[in-house]
């Protein structure tokens, strides 16, 4: 059964080498040939995926682990990064799901982004997003999920970005690398914070030996798994979209249709649920976690499911109701139900995958539908209107139209604090430099350095570049 | 016959001769290949006695001067390598305009220094050598006819405090060796650019030419200083001293590279906040501390000096990079695009780079140490991630660019990017020899630190019993 695991992994490893060693070396290959070992290897990994489930189901094997080695190890100090891979009851299901999914968009892609400059691009950062997502479902260690988790980060980054001609994506690319930069800060504390506590990395030393989800935590004491795993629900809201970080997933949908239907529809925004779940014994040892992973769950879906229902175009609409169902399923996990929330979130990766895929033609559709009965559609009626009345629906209203102002108080409180303050500090240190040098001004720029007639000028395209807000994340 | 010839003695002497050569030719091409030879040459022999692991056995500068000045240890094996990469691939991609520009024979006075520097651990030659390092750069300052205050300022105050320190821990009174420590740390602040002792390095980027910048900066000669002179007889305070500062450099460096307009300032700031991080590591002088700081020491030398050359490529054709704009250069240059992110998230420990480990092996120590201390390090290289994205995003994206020439890398270019992009990928999916040969350095050095001083024995071995009694195996 190692074989197939092996197959399972190295399939993707080898789609991502091959594509990004040719385009690194500037020898891109043909689009048909990028196309045809894509899905051969998809293929081969979805075929070795599905015979370990059987050979599994044959044997009644819960649990099947293979075992790479030790990426690094110094035996003097008990200090071993493990490569492992765990096949059960809950990674099975995700990665036949993410190979199913991964699957058929990338078959969509193929026709959708044929002849476009960015095709080779596209693939590229889709293999690498298969490869994080299967290294992050597999992992049998916090280290191999944490390799995965950082390969989705990155390449969603860069598919946000994929239209880069424009600012537009551009700036809601680095918006979201922020945010997941934030998410996997809080990820690798938790990371090493247990790696420390309990000497390993491995799933089974942190949740016990026991299959998924039987296990049962073996961090010290309930602080310990509290203050563990409120680091890790800060990850897991982060890639999730759960509050306060929901502004980040309908500015992901700045990338082209398939991949937002792969990464935020479907598979990419399940990843925080997913690592929930797997450290879901952790969860069991402290019941102030729990709380709070229902209250952050439920608060979630409440505000996305208003936000959902008043987005004037239909990506952001899916967006928010993506997010509303992971809230649902966060709730499903601190209640303690993880087969629910493991089948809840299968079907509405692929509920939702439909829909997105669906999303371009839908209007087109729409308008052929009211031309074939010579009128309007019926829709149903806002939420609210029924039961609030004159101003206070138009305050909520413009409210969840703009998203609860997420964005913009994180703004406020985190991004422009920061600015103005690393600002002063600049302006303190030019002052200082000056003082040394005894010169009137620092001289940034060498004019023999900066001058270059081929290079034109573009206008600068922020108005508010010299202000606090500009830096980090516009 | 091998064990009877002085090869590392002949590591840093060839850089000399090369200079020496150079001296009568002023034809910048015949420089630069002269140059590019010697330089190969050097990096050939370095990484051929590091492979080989060949011993430092008889030496004619030791046979002259009739004291031990070439020393070659596990800690300093790969340095010597590393300084001979860092110098051939910057000299390899110093092409067309800028190669007219460029002092060729400076530069390789420049490597001899620090490959003297960094294969000695005699007092008094390492001060002598440390101090004469300072001159090349001078001397390119005033040629460029740029102001060298700051640069001589700070520079100046190191010499003093180093030469002072080496000469006071010499003495045996208890009044002496206190000031002997604290002009030593104040050496390593100023040298390694700690706050607030960084201002030159900024000036240095603004003034200096961006190659010789990173030339001077890359081979982290302060914190080669600290592990020489500092580690072995300083007590705890001061490398507490040290470590503090350094985490607050990095952290704020972080931070300043996050707003920074001006690609030099970012990328003097990044690296900064890495050499800083480096240093941060040393001073926990737990075993897998030192060995994650030595580690990323290897790896921020390669990943950053690599970042540093694909800036300076691109700088060679649209000029001083400023990121308050967007250039759009992605289509012009793919391959440098995705190298400038390759080097850039290797320096912040990416998985499969080659910082990927050292990051892990130097977080997990600092939270071994202390939460606050490992949340600091995480955050720092948090920031420094949302930096190098946002310049990315800056340079290469955001418009469409309009050029009138072909923009794309030359081949000296290319191989030297090639190699760098190979080191950090071989590097970061396969680390063990790289991470077991720097934990026996740490080692090393430790057994040299608990010789010397006793009374620090004490915590580091509580540290590793409350390790031991957490872990399970």
């Amino acid at each position: 059964m190692d074989f197939l695991g092996y197959i399972v992994v190295l399939c993707p490893i080898l789609t991502l080498i091959t594509l990004g060693m040719a385009g690194l070396l500037h020898f891109p290959f043909s689009e048909s040939f990028v196309d045809r070992w894509t899905k051969f290897n998809v293929t081969m990994g979805l075929a070795a995926s599905i015979a370990i489930l059987i050979v599994m189901l044959w044997n009644q094997v819960g649990v099947h682990v293979v075992n790479v080695g030790n990426f690094v190890a110094i035996d003097e100090e008990h200090f071993h990064f493990h490569i492992q891979f765990v096949f059960d009851r809950l990674s099975i299901p995700m990665v036949i799901m993410s190979f199913v999914l991964v699957g058929v968009i990338g078959s969509f892609a193929n026709i959708y982004l044929q002849g476009d400059a960015g095709y080779y691009r596209f693939f590229v950062c889709f293999s690498m997003f298969l490869v994080g997502l299967l290294f992050a479902f597999l992992a049998g260690t916090i280290e191999t999920l944490f390799l995965g988790w950082e390969l989705v980060g990155l390449s969603s980054a860069l598919l946000i970005a994929y239209f880069h001609e424009r600012t537009a994506p551009v700036q809601n690319g680095l918006r979201v690398w922020a945010f997941y930069r934030v998410a996997d800060a809080a990820f690798l504390a938790a990371a090493i914070t247990m790696h420390h506590l309990t000497g390993e990395g491995d799933f089974a030393k942190l949740t016990g030996d026991m299959p998924w989800p039987e296990g049962t935590s073996q961090l010290l004491d309930p602080w310990s798994s509290f203050f563990v795993g409120l680091l890790l629900l800060v990850a897991a809201a982060g890639k999730s979209g759960l509050i306060p970080f929901s502004g980040w997933l309908p500015r992901a949908m700045e990338g082209p249709t398939p991949s937002s239907a792969v990464f935020y529809g479907a598979l990419s925004i399940h990843l925080g649920a997913y690592l929930l779940l797997r450290v879901s014994p952790i969860l069991s040892a402290s019941i102030p976690l729990r709380v709070c992973v229902v209250l952050l769950g439920g608060a979630t879906a409440i505000f996305a499911a208003a936000t959902a229902r008043v987005q004037t175009d239909v990506k952001s609409a899916l967006a928010y109701s993506s997010v509303c169902q992971v809230g649902i399923i966060v709730v499903e996990i601190g209640l303690g139900w993880w087969y629910l929330a493991l089948i809840h979130m299968i079907g509405h990766a692929f509920l939702r995958s439909l829909q997105l895929l669906r999303a371009p033609t839908l209007l087109r559709d729409y308008r052929t539908m009211e031309n074939a009965i010579g009128g309007r559609l019926v829709q149903g009626p806002f939420w609210a209107s029924s039961t609030q009345a004159g101003a206070s629906q138009n305050r909520w209203y413009r409210f969840m139209l703009e998203r609860g102002y997420m964005d913009s108080i994180i703004d406020l409180m985190t991004v422009r604090p920061f600015c103005r303050l690393f600002r002063f500090f600049e302006r303190m240190e030019d002052r200082w430099m000056r003082f040394l040098s005894g010169e009137k001004e620092t001289s940034r720029i060498d004019p023999s350095e900066s001058a270059n007639p081929t290079t034109p000028r573009t206008p600068n395209l922020e108005p508010n570049l010299g202000t606090a807000s500009e830096g980090a994340l516009s | 016959m091998i064990g009877l010839i002085p090869w590392y003695d002949l590591v840093p002497l060839l850089p000399i001769l090369g200079a020496v050569v150079l001296l009568g030719n002023p034809n910048p091409q015949r420089a630069r290949d002269i140059c590019l030879w010697i330089s190969g040459i050097t990096l050939a022999l370095a990484t051929i006695l590091h492979l080989a692991n060949i011993p430092a056995n008889a030496s004619w500068l030791g046979n002259i001067s009739g004291a031990d000045l070439i020393h070659i240890d596990e800690f300093s094996g790969p340095l010597l390598p590393l300084t001979a990469l860092i110098y051939f691939v910057t000299l390899l991609a110093t092409v067309g305009h800028k190669a007219k520009k460029f002092s060729f024979g400076g530069a390789l006075l420049s490597e001899s220094i620090t490959l003297f520097t960094l294969s000695t651990e005699n007092t008094w030659w390492l001060v002598f050598l440390l101090c004469v390092g300072i001159v090349p750069m001078w001397f390119e300052l005033r040629a460029r006819q740029a102001s060298a205050r700051i640069f001589l300022i700070h520079q100046s105050l190191f010499a003093l405090c180093l030469i002072a320190g080496a000469w006071l821990s010499e003495r045996t009174t208890v009044p002496s060796l206190n000031l002997s420590v604290t002009l030593l740390t104040l050496a390593v602040l100023i040298r390694s650019g700690a706050f607030p002792f960084h201002c030159w390095r900024l000036d240095l980027f603004d003034k200096a030419s961006f190659g010789s910048a990173i030339l001077f900066t890359a081979p982290m000669t302060g914190a080669y200083l600290c592990m020489r002179m500092v580690l072995p007889t300083e007590p705890d305070w001061a490398l507490h001293t040290i470590s503090v500062l350094s985490l607050a450099t990095s952290v704020y460096a972080a931070g300043m590279a996050l707003v920074q307009n001006d690609g030099r300032r970012f990328y003097c700031y990044l690296f900064l906040s890495h050499a800083s991080l480096v240093l941060v590591g040393l001073e926990i002088a737990t075993p897998i501390g030192l060995a994650g700081a030595l580690s990323m020491w290897l790896s921020v030398g390669i990943a950053l000096t690599g970042f540093g050359i694909t800036m300076r490529c691109i700088e060679a054709r649209v000029g001083r990079i400023e990121l308050n704009r967007y250039y759009g250069l992605y289509n012009h240059m793919p391959t440098m695009a995705a190298f400038f992110l390759l080097t850039g998230l290797a320096s912040v420990g990416f998985p499969c780079t080659i910082g990927f480990i050292a990051a892990e092996l130097l977080t997990e120590s600092a939270i071994a140490i202390s939460p606050w201390i490992g949340c600091l390090v995480v955050l720092s290289t948090t920031l420094n991630g949302i930096a190098i994205m946002r310049a990315y995003f800056r340079i290469f994206t955001g418009t469409k660019h309009a050029s009138t020439i072909p923009m794309l890398s030359q081949p000296e270019e290319k191989f030297a990017i090639t190699v760098m992009a190979l080191l950090i990928l071989g590097g970061g999916l396969y680390p063990q020899p790289g991470v077991k040969s720097r934990y026996d350095a740490a080692i090393h050095l430790l057994e040299n630190y608990h010789r010397s001083t006793p009374h620090s024995q004490e915590p580091h071995s509580q540290d590793s019993d409350s390790r031991d009694q957490a872990s399970p195996k």
